[in-house]
């Protein structure tokens, strides 16, 4: 074990940096610059110790850098521990394990430390370029190991047998991610800082907000349908539901699931399919109105919004089942209709008065009130635009008497305020209007554009009824999608313009590569993987079973490559096989042939000793010695040698 | 660091587990084949840290549910499967004869030179070869071709060296595994005695000399020359001849052996005081003084008689019965 203690070769070390290089460059993005430009004077350094060949740097100095890295680290942050901290603590190491390169032993400790690096990067990005880049990475590690086991071949040498093992390697690569039993994480708990940021529907809505979505064609989330796909103006993505009113914002107020069960009756003919929701941090699942099913780790909240035990930091998929026409809340607590009745107690005077003449007019037939309304909408010519002028104080009075412009949270919010005062119960509902289906893969894909708030009353004996108020001024924005609704000349993220369509093509294509990727790569669950195993034929598959069939299956791939191995077995130089058969028949009469004998001096020993022979076994050895070491031997050298060897007789 | 007791148990495991491997008769017969059966493999120190990274970044995927960590150490765990069979195929079926092993005197180091096949159309890279616990000597060996391993073994005592079991192995390509084998090829190394270092002069007189007289006058008729070889003696080179050509190997002057003086060495003139050893010692000393000066030398021990001749092949006889002797069975 002593012998692994070799010194690094120059040319191993040439290899350990461009190991290192390859495995941190991807990382320089998340790592701060001090950090990034102090790694790569590491980088350089050692480049400088192999180019030079100068000594390593002494341990006392690698110690105090070590220090030094350390405390920058802890400055950055404030930690050591959780994501970025513990990597950028992994890239010091890394980058200072390089100046003490001293023995192998030190070169496989970079080349793990190399490793961790690249499973880092996953933390931050899971994307395919981020995968090709890794499998770069790896290429070269893998290399590495070879060059400090062997350093002699070329560096394209050692590339194609790196590629050739883990060609090799790839089989059993896919075994596992298919069969290895998937386990549901997090083992333990994850530091706070693993999820960063992201777009969507906050828990609350202000003029402007949903607005300021529209700019922003990132996927909120994919939906397959397991039948067709319902008519545009159905595909309301039930998000969260907002009863609570300041003047100005409307809030979510129930954040706790209220039923485990779907409390209202089943309608209707239901539509199926299978979401997968992007991260957003938040807790809320969306689900085509009205939902009816949970997904697993859900509940639903007294306002019918299915709510997840955990906020949403991964990709998450799940099945669902809608049924559009089922009456959500035909028997509500009285304190939820009295909260969709709450409103501030001044201002917007100019609506209240419209909603007082109403209830005036009807009295208790909140249905009548509720038709009234969307008469009056309809009859004051509001614009839906993406850019809507600043409002003052009285946000509903200005929008509905005084600019008319505005965007679906305007009108939403006005709709739910004129309701109120007019007395029946109306609250607001945020969430995905539509969508758009990929027709590479047939996904219906909602980006955060789709955004939409609509609303939804309470009426007697029909439970919460939905009323979109966009609808009733721009129904373009519902029967297509918000592009068509818009005015021309307005700004719209790119993906929802209507020109350029080879380009909205080619992006269809690539978003059902990273759909695919998403589904089956990333999104390869303890769930789905044992859907796909079902499918596959495997009854019920549980641990065990799976463990049964990735041996059986790793031990047969096992089989196939070690019989591919072992193959090669007999294939002797032709030239070595007629030169054996020539001292076989020599050492009839003449001197044996010993193996380890060069054949000059064999020739010498057999002529000595049977010296009418000694021309004619002269020519075959020199013949011999051509073909086998010579430097190109001349074409039909082998045949001449063949002849000599069947016309010799001893 | 480890205890004594356990490092003796550890030892006396391995070797319970080399003869169990060599469970064929060893010495064995040529070729011997290094067999699919008779090569093992084991993770190296480096083997087992790559595994436990390999432990540490799959608990990693898991808990951060990163479905490309979990690629990355299924296709790590493959490589090092594949790093296991490629690390086996470099050694197995490797074929080993015994090749020459010069006869050397104790003290000295013995060469055992061990031919090793390659039947394959592959090189196969990094093998390491070493005898107990003698540093290992790095061999390749070329696609369908032989290499020859020359194994130092220190020579302590004259008589047969056998070989001992020899150890062959490789971690290559990555190093994470070693895959290793013992061969037992039957071999053995002659050891002359140590030749004393102060010995009486040759035992001129008696009735040990005979034919031309000592002064020397014609002792030996120079007969011609020829090329250097490594066992003549350095008192003949034709220094004169060498110096006069440009280039040129070292030539030796040649002398008729027919009329070179005569010298018998025996046992029984040297005193019984000395222990055998010891009179071998004297001996060989003897043996090659005399070849050295170009005598004509017989030698009488008990149980052999070897008649004055010189020559390289008639002191090889000398120091070989010298070896071999065997007072005892005498």
């Amino acid at each position: 074990m002593a012998r692994i203690n070799r010194p690094v070769s120059r040319r191993q070390s040439w290899w350990l940096l461009a190991t290192a290089l390859a495995a941190f460059l991807p990382l320089t993005q998340q790592l701060p610059l001090w950090l990034s430009l102090a790694a790569g004077a590491a980088f350089a350094w050692r480049g400088l110790l192999t180019w030079r060949q100068w000594r390593l740097p002494p341990r006392w100095l690698l110690i105090i850098l070590v220090v030094a890295g350390t405390a920058g680290v802890f400055y950055q942050y404030r930690s050591l521990v959780g994501r970025t901290p513990g990597v950028a603590l992994l890239a010091v190491f890394l980058a200072l394990k390089l100046l003490e390169l001293r023995a192998a032993r030190d070169a496989v400790a970079t080349v793990l430390l190399c490793y961790f690096l690249v499973l880092a990067q996953f933390l931050f990005t899971q994307t395919i370029p981020t995968a090709l880049l890794a499998a770069l990475t790896v290429i070269v590690t893998t290399a590495t190991l070879i060059a400090a086991n062997d350093d002699r071949p070329s560096p394209v040498q050692q590339l194609r047998r790196a590629g050739l093992m883990l060609a090799q390697a790839l089989p059993f690569m896919l075994l596992l991610f298919v069969l290895f039993p998937r386990v549901q994480g997090p083992l333990w708990g994850i530091p706070q800082d693993r999820f960063s940021a992201v777009s969507g529907l906050s828990d609350s809505m202000s003029p402007g907000s949903i607005a300021q979505l529209s700019q922003s064609d990132a996927i909120a989330f994919r939906v397959r349908f397991k039948g067709d796909v319902p008519a545009q103006s159905q595909l309301y993505w039930r998000g969260p539901v907002m009863p609570a009113f300041d003047g100005r914002s409307w809030r979510v107020t129930q954040t706790l699931g209220a039923y485990p069960q779907i409390p209202y009756e089943e309608k209707g003919a239901p539509v199926d399919y299978e979401l997968t929701l992007e991260p957003h941090g938040k807790f809320w699942l969306f689900a085509l109105e009205l939902p009816g099913n949970l997904p697993p780790e859900s509940a639903l909240t007294s306002d019918f919004q299915p709510i997840s035990r955990q906020p949403v930091r991964a990709r998450m998929r799940y099945d669902q089942r809608a049924w559009p026409d089922a009456h959500a809340g035909l028997r509500e607590s009285p304190r939820i209709l009295r909260d969709a009745l709450a409103l501030p107690g001044s201002g917007n005077p100019r609506a209240r008065a419209l909603a007082e003449s109403w209830r005036s007019k009807h009295g208790s037939d909140t249905a009548a009130i509720l038709a009234t309304a969307e008469q009056f909408f309809l009859s004051q010519l509001l614009l839906y635009t993406l850019n809507p002028p600043l409002l003052g104080p009285d946000v509903v009075d200005e929008f509905l008497f005084d600019t008319k412009r505005g965007f679906c949270e305007h009108f939403a919010s006005s709709f739910v305020f004129a309701l109120r005062a007019a007395g029946v119960p109306a609250r607001v509902v945020a969430g995905y209007q539509g969508g758009e289906v990929n027709p590479v893969d047939g996904y219906l894909v909602v980006r955060q554009y789709d955004a939409h708030a609509w609303t939804e009353a309470w009426i007697e004996g029909r439970g919460w009824v939905r009323i979109d108020p966009t609808a009733i001024s721009a129904p373009r924005r519902i029967s297509s999608n918000f592009t068509a609704a818009v005015p021309a000349g307005e700004p719209l993220p790119f993906l929802a313009r209507g020109d350029l369509a080879w380009l909205k093509e080619l992006r269809h294509r690539f978003d059902a590569v990273t759909n695919g990727w998403n589904q089956w790569v990333l999104g390869y669950t303890p769930q789905r993987q044992k859907d796909f195993l079902q499918s596959l034929g495997l009854g019920e598959p549980d641990w065990r079973s799976m463990t049964a069939a990735l041996a059986a299956l790793c031990g047969i791939v096992l089989l196939g490559l070690t019989a591919w191995i072992l193959r090669h077995r007999a294939r002797t130089d032709p030239a070595l096989a007629a030169w054996k058969r020539f001292t076989a028949r020599l050492a009839k009469r003449g001197p044996a042939w010993q193996p380890w004998e060069g054949p000059q001096a064999y020739a010498a020993r057999a002529a000595a000793a049977l010296p009418e022979r000694a021309e004619a076994i002269q020519r075959i050895t020199d013949t011999y010695i051509r073909l086998r070491y010579g430097a190109g031997p001349a074409p039909g050298e082998l045949q001449r040698l063949k002849t000599l060897i069947a016309a010799f007789r001893p | 660091m480890i205890p004594a007791s356990i490092r003796t148990l550890r030892h006396r495991l391995h070797e319970n587990f080399v003869r169990w491997a060599l469970r064929v008769r060893a010495p064995e017969p040529a070729p011997i084949i290094l067999t699919q059966r008779r090569v093992y493999v084991l993770p190296t120190r480096a083997g087992l840290a790559y595994a436990a990274a390999l432990l540490v970044i799959l608990l990693g995927a898991m808990n951060y549910n990163l479905s490309l960590g979990h690629a990355l150490v299924f296709l790590l765990a493959g490589l090092g499967i594949v790093a296991i069979l490629h690390t086996f195929r470099n050694l197995a079926l490797i074929e080993i004869r015994p090749g020459r092993c010069e006869p050397v005197f104790a003290g000295g180091a013995a060469r055992f030179e061990l031919v090793l096949e390659n039947r394959r159309s592959e090189q196969r890279t990094s093998l390491r070869l070493f005898l107990g616990d003698e540093v290992p000597m790095e061999i390749d060996i070329d696609a369908a071709s032989t290499a020859v391993a020359a194994l130092p073994l220190p020579a302590t005592q004259r008589g047969w060296l056998p070989l001992p079991r020899v150890t062959i192995e490789t971690t290559w390509p990555l190093g994470l595994v070693r895959a290793w084998s013992y061969a037992a090829p039957d071999m053995r190394c002659l050891v002359y005695p140590s030749p004393a270092a102060k010995a009486p002069p040759l035992p001129w007189g008696g009735d040990t000399a005979r034919g031309n007289s000592r002064d020397g006058r014609g002792a030996d008729d120079f007969s011609g020359l020829r090329n250097h070889q490594d066992a003549d003696p350095p008192r003949h080179v034709a220094w004169k001849a060498v110096a006069r050509q440009q280039s040129g190997p070292l030539l030796t002057k040649l002398f008729s052996g027919s009329t070179a003086e005569e010298i018998w060495l025996t046992w029984d003139a040297l005193p019984v005081t000395l222990d055998i050893e010891a009179r071998l010692a004297v001996l060989a000393r003897w043996i090659l003084d005399a070849d050295n000066a170009g005598l004509a030398w017989g030698l009488i021990l008990p149980g052999t008689r070897l008649t004055p001749h010189h020559g390289p092949e008639h002191l090889a006889a000398g120091l070989r019965a010298l070896a071999l002797f065997d007072h005892g069975a005498n």
